[in-house]
């Protein structure tokens, strides 16, 4: 199918969805290796995200995602608010006014997305953030759209399947980045809450396209 | 109109005591703060730090001080968001001696530049300890070469504090010129604290540059009129 407007309301729908229902995990990580608000900041967040579409319901994917970023660097309150503020920005920009899109918009907002997050946080792959969620993920989404054809949904399955893996494979890595760093060696061992959310983000984009 | 000052903290309470310390010192420059969350929990908001600009917008710029990681994202998100960033710098200092560097700039009359470079100051680079005060009396300023230098003796009673600090520091970043006093950068107002120089020190004043020679004249006539203070 094709993504619209509609697609994008139901993905942050159900990404509010899945931030409630992991809520107390990202909590959980985030007590380990941070300061264990990362569940209830973007609990918050996403729920603030679902009102305002309501409110101001978007006529474009971009307009939707802009509401977003506008709407999480506002009431998250972390770290996490600009740096998903700057990501869902960033990916608005780079749909513009399109009322629908194809894989390779898709896959070009992605690293639009991601590279908003590098800039802001300044992290790289392999410091233990959301990065190394979204580096693969992107990666995998420009592969499936380069593959051709007209199907967006194998490059949003492909993007959340190696946001997963990414998230996973932060568990033995030492952080170097963010509240998690000061930790030190003691960060080996635990996931990263933000890469952990970034995957259920990307699950749910797959749920709305289902 | 001067140069107006935005603060951005995680607490709401760090943000607008900041921001009251300053205008102590600074009482014509607009001073507005953005902490906390829209709320009142810890952390920041775009929203606010949108608010805050807005209201701090004039035509001689702003200088945004921030204080822990993620309030530097926000500020800098809100640059972005805001798309029309012209004439707002982001300062990298410490929030506090930033907030009260930047505001005593402002109220000198600096520009934005000027005002960001204070704030920034206050960290500095690893500060040389200065010359011990010399037994030199006190005099005009004398030129050598390109520098002009004078040595004047502190006789108000509370010495170096806060106050004369800002003057000091407000009037010399409105200069076009590289001023050290006792080996310090003239102006950074917690530098000039960090001499703690009491009452009959003497400051040993080095200039250099276009201004190079009112500098020393103004620090002159300042210490030698004890700031206005007993």
């Amino acid at each position: 199918m094709a993504l619209d407007v509609n697609w994008a309301v139901k993905w942050l729908t159900l990404s509010a969805q899945a931030m409630a229902e992991h809520r107390t995990e990202l909590i959980e990580l985030d007590r380990a290796i941070g300061d264990s608000d990362h569940g209830e900041n973007m609990d918050r967040g996403f729920q603030a995200v679902v009102d305002k579409l309501a409110e101001t319901p978007p006529e474009t994917p971009g307009a939707a995602l802009k509401l977003t970023a506008m709407t999480l660097m506002s009431k998250v309150g972390g770290a996490a608010g600009p740096l998903y503020g700057t990501a869902f920005l960033r990916a608005a920009a780079s749909l513009g006014d399109a009322a629908e899109i194809d894989p390779a918009a898709l896959a070009a907002a992605l690293a639009a997305a991601r590279d908003g997050i590098v800039a802001r946080g300044q992290a790289e792959p392999g410091d233990k953030t959301m990065v190394d969620a979204w580096t693969p993920a992107v990666e995998a989404a420009r592969a499936a759209a380069d593959a051709g054809g007209t199907d967006t949904l194998s490059v949003l399955v492909a993007a959340a399947e190696a946001a997963e893996a990414g998230a996973v494979a932060t568990d033995p890595l030492v952080a170097r980045k963010g509240r998690a760093s000061y930790l030190g060696e003691r960060s080996a061992g635990h996931r990263d809450p933000g890469a952990a959310s970034s995957a259920l983000i990307l699950r749910a984009a797959v749920g709305a396209a289902a | 109109m001067t140069v107006s000052i935005v603060v951005v903290s995680h607490s709401e309470k760090i943000a607008d005591g900041a921001a009251e310390l300053a205008a102590q010192m600074a009482p014509d420059v607009v001073i507005r703060a953005a902490g906390g969350t829209t709320d009142g929990r810890i952390g920041t908001s775009l929203e606010k730090v949108l608010a805050a600009l807005e209201q701090a917008s004039g035509s001689d710029g702003t200088v945004v001080l921030t204080d822990l990681g993620s309030a530097v994202m926000t500020a800098e998100s809100a640059l972005e968001f805001a798309g029309d960033a012209a004439g707002v710098l982001l300062a990298d200092a410490p929030l506090v001696e930033g907030v009260v560097a930047a505001s005593v700039a402002a109220q000198g009359g600096a520009d934005v530049q000027a005002v960001k470079r204070a704030a920034e100051s206050v960290r500095g680079p690893a500060q040389q300890p200065g010359p011990p005060p010399q037994e030199v009396p006190e005099g005009p300023a004398t030129g050598e070469g390109p520098a002009f230098t004078g040595d004047f003796e502190l006789i108000n009673e509370a010495g170096m504090h806060a106050r004369p600090a800002a003057k000091i520091a407000g009037g010399l970043s409105s200069l076009d010129a590289e001023v050290l006093v006792n080996g310090v950068d003239g102006t950074s107002m917690t530098a000039l604290m960090m001499l703690a120089a009491g009452k009959g020190a003497v400051l040993h004043v080095e200039a250099r540059g276009v201004d190079a020679e009112r500098a020393v004249n103004y620090v002159g006539g300042l210490v030698q009129a004890g700031f206005g203070e007993p």
